[in-house]
């Protein structure tokens, strides 16, 4: 428990730059909190999501990476998130196939209009995550902290 | 039969149809069978070759030899499960299919020299099949085993003995196999615990060299370069430095070829360290079909590829947390 009370997960937020990423400026300017560990990288879309971002994310350090796209429907560019959502799936569903806490991945659609939703989702996720505690199954020893 | 196949070679060499002839000759051992280019009557001739351990799928060649000489025309011998690839690849625009002359060769399922070796038969110089056994001549006389006990093992788990793809056929045409239990052991490992899968991936995995033989016999992996020969990644060319790299390899590989693997399976026989390579690809094969619907790589070559389409009503990715074992 010791452990756990003390220890503060990194985490990793993927935003698309079109709904979530102004969805967590919205809720900024709304004063919503949420932890200061979520660390957010804007992407165009979240089909811009690399599987080897996520991968290269969890070797540096990242304890739960999230991806946050427009609602399926309202892409920016039409049909990006449908991609995403196909991919995202099943990598994380190999990842959980390999032994590595399914809890540590989440996919989230978080419109621009929803800073409340993207402030409950990061505190939710922190939570888990603490819980779960720090990533050792993906992690390089090289670049432990 | 590698008889016939011998004399349709030369006959369509010599009448000037095609120019190359893919197919196999031996290795360094005789059940050591590789792929072969062969240009000439003499060389088919003597070395040419077709029996039970020529498990090797040399769809991948005629795209090698077309790079080469795009013009020329290339007879190849395929077996079924290399028909799949061929079509894949022709799919993709990697083969020119008006110049590639393909002749169907029924196959039974191959010989796994591992197996026969494991048996305790020794000094192997060639097989033949003879109904439900295989008889393997060797130095010290000729040796039967079982063809249950010596038979690949993704030739047990056979999912099409059906040619896709052919202008003309020697030997017999097969049907797909249903219910052919090939997701039998991924089913096994998604009912295990997390610790346990990991515990199994991790033995397997930490075995990795690194010697990219899995990447480079891939009828998939047809990149003009691989994201792991950027000089930038940090992992080029080079052995894994830790249990993360060994992961991640074989992680984006099994991705990069979602879709698009035909579950050839010689990923796991060229291992030298025996993983279970086609374990991963086979996982994302039985996600595909149990998510967005059947699909089998290599059918044709008109069908949309899994992911670089969609539906509207696609399952969330939440959905991974709601079955099997956490």
């Amino acid at each position: 428990m010791q452990v756990n009370e003390q220890f503060t997960p990194t985490i990793v937020a993927f935003c698309c730059n079109w709904c979530s990423y102004a969805g967590a400026d919205l809720s900024g300017t709304n004063r919503l909190q949420y932890p200061a560990n979520v660390k957010i990288i804007r992407v165009p879309c979240s089909c811009r999501v690399n599987p080897m971002f996520i991968l290269r994310a969890f070797q540096r350090g990242a304890d739960g990476v999230i991806i946050c796209g427009c609602h399926p429907g309202d892409c920016h560019y039409t049909t990006g998130n449908y991609y995403a959502r196909r991919r995202t799936t099943l990598l994380f569903s190999m990842l959980d196939y390999l032994g590595i806490e399914r809890n540590r991945t989440r996919v989230e659609w978080v419109s621009a209009a929803e800073g409340a939703k993207f402030a409950a989702t990061m505190n939710d996720f922190v939570a888990q995550i603490t819980e779960l505690g720090p990533n050792r199954r993906l992690e390089d020893l090289r670049c432990r902290k | 039969m590698q008889e016939v196949m011998k004399k349709r070679a030369i006959e369509l060499l010599s009448d000037g149809t095609v120019a190359k002839v893919i197919g196999w000759m031996p290795g360094e051992f005789s059940y050591d069978m590789t792929p072969a280019v062969f240009t000439t009557a003499e060389e088919i001739e003597s070395n040419f070759v077709y029996n039970d351990f020529c498990g090797a799928n040399v769809s991948k060649y005629v795209m090698r030899e077309q790079k080469k000489a795009s013009d020329a025309k290339i007879l190849v011998f395929l077996k079924p499960c290399d028909t799949y690839s061929f079509n894949q690849l022709t799919a993709e625009h990697k083969i020119v299919r008006e110049n590639v002359y393909v002749i169907g060769v029924g196959c039974d399922g191959m010989a796994d020299v591992e197996k026969i070796k494991a048996a305790g038969i020794e000094g192997i110089t060639g097989i033949e099949s003879d109904g439900d056994k295989f008889i393997v001549k060797t130095v010290y006389g000729d040796e039967t085993i079982a063809r249950a006990d010596a038979l690949a093992e993704r030739c047990a788990a056979c999912k099409s003995k059906k040619l896709t793809v052919y202008d003309e056929i020697i030997g017999e045409d097969g049907e797909v196999v249903e219910n052919s239990g090939r997701f039998d052991l991924v089913a096994k490992l998604e009912a295990m615990s997390a610790d346990e899968r990991f515990e199994f991936w991790r033995n397997e995995l930490s075995r990795c060299i690194r010697c990219n033989a899995c990447r480079n016999v891939c009828p998939a992996c047809t990149c003009e370069q691989c994201v792991f020969d950027n000089p930038k990644s940090g992992i080029d060319q080079k052995a894994a430095a830790d249990s993360f790299e060994e992961n991640m390899f074989h992680i984006i590989r099994a991705f990069h070829v979602a879709g698009r693997c035909t579950d050839c399976g010689e990923c796991s026989r060229v291992c030298p360290q025996h993983i279970p390579l086609h374990l991963l690809n086979r996982k994302f094969i039985k996600d595909i079909n149990e998510l967005y619907g059947d699909y089998q790589a290599g059918d044709d070559t008109e069908s949309k590829h899994p992911l670089t389409s969609f539906t509207y009503d696609d399952a969330e990715p939440s959905v991974i947390h709601e079955r099997g074992n956490e």
